[in-house]
This record gives structure tokens, sequence and C-alpha cells, in this order.
């Protein structure tokens, strides 16, 4: 079934944000907005939670804390147990380089791993975009049109009093 | 909520609009090779081949084609490692450290930085991977079981903590790198013309479309992994510091080391950022972008770190004669006045007196000035690891087995060759890949451009919604 949009294309930021509000005021659903680069305070005029991909880092992180003491305890502690340097078989303070690396490796990766599964980011040859200005110069605001519910002439009108520079529409074949 | 102070100068000059970033960045990747390229990748080839041929005579005949002797076991491989690995910490520091500390003039110069400091950290690897005479074995590096037996890898020993501090380093760069570089391919995917280089950028782009909601994931990404790379970073010098100050050599067995070499890993990889970016802005006509303000920023970097390591220089001096340490006084007596003491001289000036000069603002604002101080400093920071390496281990407790060092042909050519093949990584960057993170000089653009881009603005720019027109935007954790 094929989706179709209408897209408010606005070049300004400021115009942009307070665009959201009205829009969102107004009772319409905004399918999603793109941008060139990240705006500030549009997680909140879109009503965008806080992303918990810092909470998931954390866990990544002391997975690789706890997987890197284990593994150096039970190496060298256990499975295999050595005199180094005349040191304990354990020697804690000698593990903290290890570990502290494998903390970072495991967080970061784990997250940025988890970023692209949730964002859906992954390589292909084909990437739909509804207006290719919005990765330039231009901002764009998709919100979707339900055959026979939306009032296209009333929509076109409150997205151009707020300052839209064009209302263009859009069909997304799916 | 930022405030910026109209006396700070502009960040990006020229009146540059949204678009005119784009084109201005995207020019060189969408244009023909220019003839200056092309030459100087055929120079960096050049590099390459030589690096090539070190490298094989070095696999081929074994590491008796290198300079080493029984005495000097570290001299040339590892000298030109930790100058590589400190090379490499700019490009982390600009990106994670500038970030935290909200810098907005990194901008314009983490992404070049950060490429740097990935070509870098590859060239460093090539050192402790040849000298290990057989890099086709260079897995037991990794904890597996000896002879799939029982035996592990050390976990006592700083070397082992490098593989660990320097394969995190490089992938967690890497990465840092790449997410960066996502919605600038998913720009240069967008205007692209030819079959080919849409859906090649296409791929690496990873499907970006900058939706509102794939932002403010990505700036949560950005911040999570800078807050990690922060420590990581100065980590990463740290322990390759612990490879000489947890050992018994005079010279060596210092507690100073670590934050030491951090400081000179930051001098010497800023003085690397500056010489490229020197060059990029004119060969790529990005004077807008990188201004006069962005080097002498860095410039006011190099002072400091510069100051750093000149006082930990002193320090160890001071240290060696406040020991009473016999071995400790003859070792730094014997690098100031030894058969050596040309390349500790040339430390000295070249680390600790030329980048004094930055004190004087007309100095730290010329071009010329600061690109031969950063030569300078790239060399002397050469023979501060020279100077460390070699001196201290040439003439240790037994005067019997005092040696000299010198340098076979294949020595120079493996560290010619990694210049050459860190310039010829640098050159592909530089044509395929945006040198300037669009999209992020664009988000500074509003509040830091030397004129207002679009429409009205307050000499005091809220960076954002301005409170007036929009009372629900403010926001404080900007």
């Amino acid at each position: 079934m094929n989706k179709k949009f209408v897209l408010g294309i606005y070049d300004d930021e400021d115009v942009l944000l307070t665009a959201i509000e009205n829009v969102r005021a107004a009772g319409t659903k905004i399918y999603e907005v793109f941008s060139p680069y990240p705006v500030h305070g549009i997680d909140d005029v879109l009503g965008i939670k806080r992303s918990r991909l810092p909470i998931a880092a954390f866990f990544f992180g002391l997975f690789g804390t706890s997987f890197a003491l284990w593994m150096q305890i039970w190496m060298l502690g256990f499975d295999w147990p050595m005199i180094i340097g005349g040191k304990p078989h354990i020697a804690l303070p000698s593990f903290i380089p290890v570990t502290f690396e494998l903390t970072v490796l495991c967080a970061a990766h784990g997250m940025v791993i988890t970023f692209f599964i949730v964002t859906k980011l992954k390589p292909s040859t084909k990437v739909p975009v509804f207006d290719k200005r919005s990765t330039d110069d231009k901002f764009v605001m998709a919100i979707e049109v339900k055959d026979g519910v939306t009032d296209l002439a009333a929509l076109n009108d409150l997205l151009r009093t707020n300052g839209a520079i064009e209302v263009n529409q859009k069909e997304v074949l799916k | 909520m930022q405030h910026v102070s109209p006396i700070r100068e502009p960040l990006v000059t020229g009146g540059k609009t949204y678009h005119d970033i784009t084109e201005d960045v995207c020019r060189q990747v969408e244009a023909r090779p220019n003839m200056r390229w092309a030459i100087a990748l055929a120079v960096a080839l050049v590099g390459f081949a030589i690096f090539c041929y070190s490298v094989y005579r070095t696999l081929w005949y074994g590491i008796g084609e290198w300079g080493l002797n029984k005495t000097v076991g570290w001299a040339w491989d590892i000298t030109n490692f930790v100058w590589w690995v400190g090379i490499g910490h700019a490009g982390t520091l600009i990106s994670a450290i500038l970030l935290l500390f909200r810098q907005k003039w990194r901008t314009s110069i983490n992404r070049a930085a950060e490429a740097m400091t990935i070509f870098a950290v590859i060239c460093a690897a090539m050192f402790p991977v040849l000298h290990m005479g057989r890099p086709w074995m260079a897995l037991w590096v990794l904890p597996l079981p000896n002879t799939y037996g029982s035996l592990w890898v050390n976990f006592n020993s700083p070397l082992l903590w490098d593989v660990f501090a320097i394969s995190t380093y490089f992938s967690v760069s890497l990465v840092f790198w790449y997410i960066g570089l996502i919605p600038d391919f998913a720009t240069i995917r967008d205007r692209a013309t030819g079959p080919i280089a849409r859906r090649a950028y296409a791929v690496l782009s990873f499907g970006w479309t900058g939706s509102a909601k794939a932002w403010s994931r990505y700036e949560t990404v950005s911040l999570i992994l800078a807050g990690l790379a922060t420590p990581l970073v100065l980590s990463v010098h740290t322990i390759v510091s612990f490879d000489f100050a947890t050992s018994v050599i005079p010279g060596w067995h210092t507690t100073i080391f670590p934050p030491y070499f951090v400081a000179g890993a930051i001098f010497s990889g800023f003085a690397m950022v500056l010489t490229l970016m020197i060059i990029t802005r004119k060969v790529f006509k990005l004077e807008d972008y990188i201004t006069l303000e962005h080097i002498e920023s860095m410039n006011k970097v190099i002072i400091l770190t510069g100051s750093i390591v000149g006082v930990a220089y002193i320090t160890e001096f001071f240290i060696a004669w406040y020991s009473q340490v016999e071995y400790e006084q003859y070792a730094f007596i014997n690098r100031a006045t030894g058969p050596y003491w040309w390349a500790y001289w040339s430390m000295m000036t070249c680390n600790v007196i030329t980048p004094q000069l930055f004190w004087f603002r007309s100095i730290r604002r010329s071009l010329t000035a600061t690109f031969i101080i950063t030569i300078f400093v790239n060399i002397g920071m050469w023979f501060e690891r020279f100077v460390i390496i070699v001196t201290s281990l040439h003439r240790d407790y037994l005067p019997s087995s005092w040696a000299m060092f010198s340098p076979t042909i294949i020595d120079v050519g493996i560290y010619v060759g990694t210049i050459g093949l860190f310039f010829t990584l640098f050159l592909l960057f530089a044509k395929f890949f945006p040198v300037i993170n669009m999209a992020e000089v664009k988000a500074i653009l509003k509040s830091s451009s030397e004129v207002k881009p679009h429409h009205q603005r307050h000499t005091n720019t809220m960076h954002g919604t301005p409170k007036d027109s929009n009372s629900n935007t403010s926001h404080s954790n900007e």
C-alpha cells in the first residue's frame, strides 16, 4: 500500500521549532522531521523521550569489567597459576589496565551496535529520502495523509502560515 | 542554553549559508582529482613502496636487517611506535575532550584530526608487529592458550596492556570517527549524480535520513563515546609509558612518565594536526572554516603541553640528582653530555624552546611561523623518544656491554615508509571523504558565523530558539 505524505519545507531552525509546536497544538500528528544537523530543542517540541542508550552503555561496560576480571583471575589464578615476578597469582593491580580497556571496548561497541539496531541503520544501496535537500540546507516536516480524513488545503495553510517555504506532496511506495 | 560573547571571534568566516558549507566541503569529493593531489599521492606512494620493500627485507632476512644489537634491543622501531601513537592522540583529544569542554572550534578540525589519529595508529602498530619478527604469529598476543594447551598470556606485563590499549583505542576511535561521518556521507549521497558514487555513499551512509529521533540518539551516542574516549586517550599513552616505567632501567624507571608521556603525545599530535591543516585548508580552499582563530587555539594547546613537557625534562634531571642514585644520575648526565648529546639537545631545542615563541600573538597567528614551529615539534618529539629509549639502554649497569646504536638503511626505510603510508591514507581520505564535519559546522553556524546567514539575530545569540519566540524550547543540557 502506498503512503502519502505532505512535506513542509523550512529553511530556518527557529522557524521550524515554532512551526512544530503550532502544528502539534493544532492537533496534527507529525510523522517525522528531517534536518541536516541536530537541532537543539527539537526533542522537547516533538516529545522525543531521552534516549536510554547511556543505560545500555553502562551495562555493556559493566559486562566488560566483569568479563575482564573473570578472565584474568581465572586464567592466571586458577587455570594455570604461575609465579611471575614474585607477585601473587591474582595480582589485582596488574589487572587494572586490561580491565579498564575492556570496559571501554565493550561499552563503546555495545552502545554503537545497539544504536545501529534501534535506529535501523544498516548499509544498503537504496535509501528512501523524502526530500534530498534535508541533508543539505532544508528542514523537512513530514505529515502522513490519510485519505478522506486529512484536509489537504487546511494542512497546506497551517504549514504555510507557520513559515514553510514550500509544501509538497510525496507518495512512498511500500 | 549557550551564550556566545560578542567579543568572541567568529569560527566560520565569509558569511556562509548552510548550502555554502555543503558546497565547499563536497567540492573536492565530487570534482575530478586535481594535479596537485595526484602529485602528492604519487610521492606518498613512493614512500609506501619504500615501506613495502623494507618490510619485505625485514620479513625475508629477519630482524638482523635492523640496527639493533644485544645492548640496544629497542631503538628505532619503538621510537617510531611511540612517536606515531603520540601523534595519534590529537584526534580523539580534539573530538572527545573538546566536546566535553564544549569547545565549538573543534567542529571544523575534528574530522581530519580523527582521520589522522586512525592512520597514525595504523602506522604505529606496524612497528611492534614487525619487531615480533614473525608477524604471522601476532595472534599469540591475544589471550589464547599457548599451543592450545593451558599457558596464558602474562597479564602482569605492560607489553600486553599495550595490546589491549592500542587495539581498544584504534577500534573506538574508528567507530567514533565513522559515526560522525554517517550524516555527511548521507549529504554526499543525496547530491551524487553518478550511479557508482550514489550507491557507494548510500552504503557508507548506513541509510541515514536525518530524522529527529535518529539525531537525538546520534547526539547521545556522541556524548557517551566522548565520555568513554576521554579516559581512553589518557590511558593509552599512560600504558605506553608503563612499557618503560615498570622496568628497572635507569632513565626509564620514573613515576613521572605517565603524565609526561600524555602531555608529550598531545603536544606532538597537535603539531601534526596543524602541519596537516595548514596545507589542507590552503589546497581545498577551506580558509573560512579553519580560520586563524582555530590555528591560534591549537597553538595555545601547544604552548601548554610544550611547557609541561619542558618542566618534565627538568624534573627528571632534578630527581636524578635528588635521588642520589648513582646509575640514575649517570643516565641523565650521559644523555646531556654523552655520545648522544646531539639528540638530547635537538630534543631540548625543538620541544622546550621553539614552542615558547607562541607566547607572541603575531607568531601564534602567523601561518608560516606556525608551520615551521610544528615541524620542529614533530622532529623534537621524535628525538625525545629516541633519547629516552636509546640513551637509557646503550650504557647500562655493566660497562663491558656498552654499545652504540646506528640505524640501517632498512630501519630508515620502514620509518620513511610509514610516513608514505600515512600520507597515502590521508590523501585518499581527503579526496573521497568530507574533510570537515558538515553537520557539526552547520549546527554552530547560527551562533558562531561571521555574518548572520538568513535572518535577524541579536548580538548575544542563543543557540537554539530565542526565548521570546518560543518558551517551550529552553534546554539546559545543550
